[in-house]
């Protein structure tokens, strides 16, 4: 089965991302990532820009309402997206439990729909 | 009982083990419980009519199969399941039906078990579950016990099975570093099964007495299915205690009588009996647990039995261990209420004393608790505040009528 892992970071998160702590922040992820594909479980993904630079666009009465920043105003915002290939959601939740958004934000896990 | 009903009951049994069995083959199949309880339905249905008459079969799930298979095959053609959930149901219940015939039927309501009290299902659901999947109680039944109406509890039902089912939640046992933990979620579960007839101090409502032998059944399947598991053993040890006395919890005339009253000799024997077999077996493991402290404290309580009086102390010190596993508000009560018991009033309310506020406020036996003890002081000002607040939380006719008793003899 294929799942979304829909990882959620704190804004701490975001900034270690440029400061100095942006060695330690980036090599969690790139051994996390070829965990990953040495387990052959990844089917795609990526990495998405801090949400200040998200844009959101509602239609309202046939006019098109767009708005700085992103969706929802919470802690913890969308900081990327991971597709799995996994044979069910416990297998898909080990991922997410090795995540590592996981200590400091919340992976949420969402099985694909397929069509 | 006559020997009827004596033959209707083996027959409910086996029907009970069949369908639990059968469910959980082609649940953990096809991960569909919906359509695995739907074909099965009308088979155990139909066992109930046929079995009486002409006895129990020799393989009863390869007969319930057989019921099955059209309703299943049903299902399949009129595409009421998904494309790929169609193809994994067919096949299993052709490989169910190959099985069947053999004598070493796979049971598999363990994984259906873990996949009940999965921590992806919405915990409300766990029990309900459980008793659905695994007994086949239907949903009225099932709702009444937890006090919702029946289109919320079927809809509850319905969301947790869909969420298996899309959701991709495996049909295993956890590991071994998962399998602590995930336990502790089945056998909540279970106990919260028995906790919705205990509750219900009267006993007068027989369908939420219905529920104990439920939970009793559920406990009994688990050890069978965990030998080595010690707080398996545990909580079926703590609810014999309890269901042990049960005909013990109303005087003749009906009235709740609390346990320290109670009249030894209406207990069950050979329940406690059976309890204190549990609870050794448990302790062999060397790995205590909460369930099999809370069992223990029920066999200190048991052995009033015998000696006519009760180990305080011995009590108070397994609450003293509860509390350091666990301190939930009722093993708080619990050990202020021992430690009162053991060591004297003062003590008891110097525990209570020690408990968060907040929730005490609506918790009904940390103020029955506060009233005898105030009572026991001779502050009757205080006791009968407390006795107020107790009968005001007090959900239970005659549990109230017994505060009230209690209130003015004071």
């Amino acid at each position: 089965m294929q799942y979304t892992m829909l990882i959620y970071e704190t804004e701490a998160d975001f900034n270690a991302r440029t400061s100095e702590e942006q060695a330690k922040y980036w090599g969690a992820w790139k051994t996390y990532h070829q965990a990953l594909v040495q387990a052959g479980v990844i089917a795609g993904g990526n990495a998405l820009q801090p949400p200040a630079t998200g844009t959101t666009v509602r239609m309202g009465g046939g006019k098109r309402h767009v708005q700085d920043g992103p969706y929802a105003d919470t802690k913890e915002q969308l900081g990327g997206f991971i597709l799995l290939d996994v044979p069910s959601l416990d297998a898909a939740l080990d991922w997410a439990a090795r995540c590592p958004a996981a200590v400091t934000g919340a992976v949420e896990v969402r099985p694909i729909r397929t069509m | 009982m006559g020997p009827e009903e004596h033959a209707q009951r083996a027959i409910e049994a086996v029907v009970r083990d069949s369908y639990g069995r059968l469910v959980s083959f082609l649940a953990a199949r096809s991960r569909d419980v919906a359509s695995a309880e739907d074909a099965l339905g009308e088979a155990f249905v139909a066992a109930l009519r046929a079995w009486p008459r002409d006895g129990v079969p020799d393989r009863p799930e390869a007969w319930l199969l057989k019921a099955a298979r059209h309703r299943l095959i049903d299902h399949v053609r009129h595409d009421r399941v998904r494309a790929d959930g169609a193809v994994t149901l067919r096949l299993a219940a052709e490989r169910a039906e190959e099985a069947a015939m053999r004598t070493d039927f796979p049971d598999d309501r363990l994984k259906l078990l873990f996949v009940c009290a999965h921590p992806a299902i919405d915990p409300d659901a766990h029990t309900p579950l459980m008793l659905q999947t695994v007994l086949g109680l239907d949903a009225a039944r099932i709702a009444r016990a937890f006090l919702v109406t029946p289109a919320t509890m079927s809809q509850r039902l319905v969301r947790a099975k869909v969420k298996i089912r899309d959701a991709g939640i495996d049909f295993a046992v956890p590991g071994p570093g998962e399998l602590a933990p995930r336990l502790e979620a089945v056998l909540e579960a279970v106990y919260a099964a028995y906790g919705t007839s205990w509750d219900d101090v009267a006993g007068a409502d027989a369908k939420l007495r219905g529920l104990a032998d439920e939970a009793l059944w559920l406990a009994r399947v688990l050890v069978r299915l965990l030998p080595e598991e010690p707080e398996a053993r545990g909580l079926l040890a703590l609810m014999l205690h309890c269901e042990s006395r049960r005909p013990a919890r109303r005087a003749p005339d009906g009235a709740y009588v609390p346990l320290s009253e109670q009249d030894v000799t209406r207990w069950s024997r050979p329940l406690i009996q059976e309890a204190e077999q549990e609870l050794t077996a448990a302790a062999a493991h060397g790995a205590m647990g909460r369930f099999q402290l809370e069992a223990a404290i029920q066999s200190v309580h048991a052995q009033r039995a015998v000696t006519g009086r009760t180990e305080w102390e011995a009590i108070a010190l397994f609450y003293e261990a509860l509390v350091r596993r666990a301190p939930t508000l009722g093993a708080l009560v619990g050990r202020a209420a021992a430690l009162g018991h053991a060591r004297g009033a003062a003590a008891g309310l110097a525990a209570l004393e020690q408990i968060a506020p907040g929730p005490v406020a609506s918790y009904q036996p940390y103020w029955a608790v506060r009233a005898h003890l105030f009572h026991e002081l001779g502050n009757d000002g205080a006791a009968d505040e407390a006795y107020a607040r107790a009968i005001g939380l007090s959900d239970d006719p005659d549990v109230r009528a017994f505060l009230l008793r209690r209130r003015t003899a004071g």
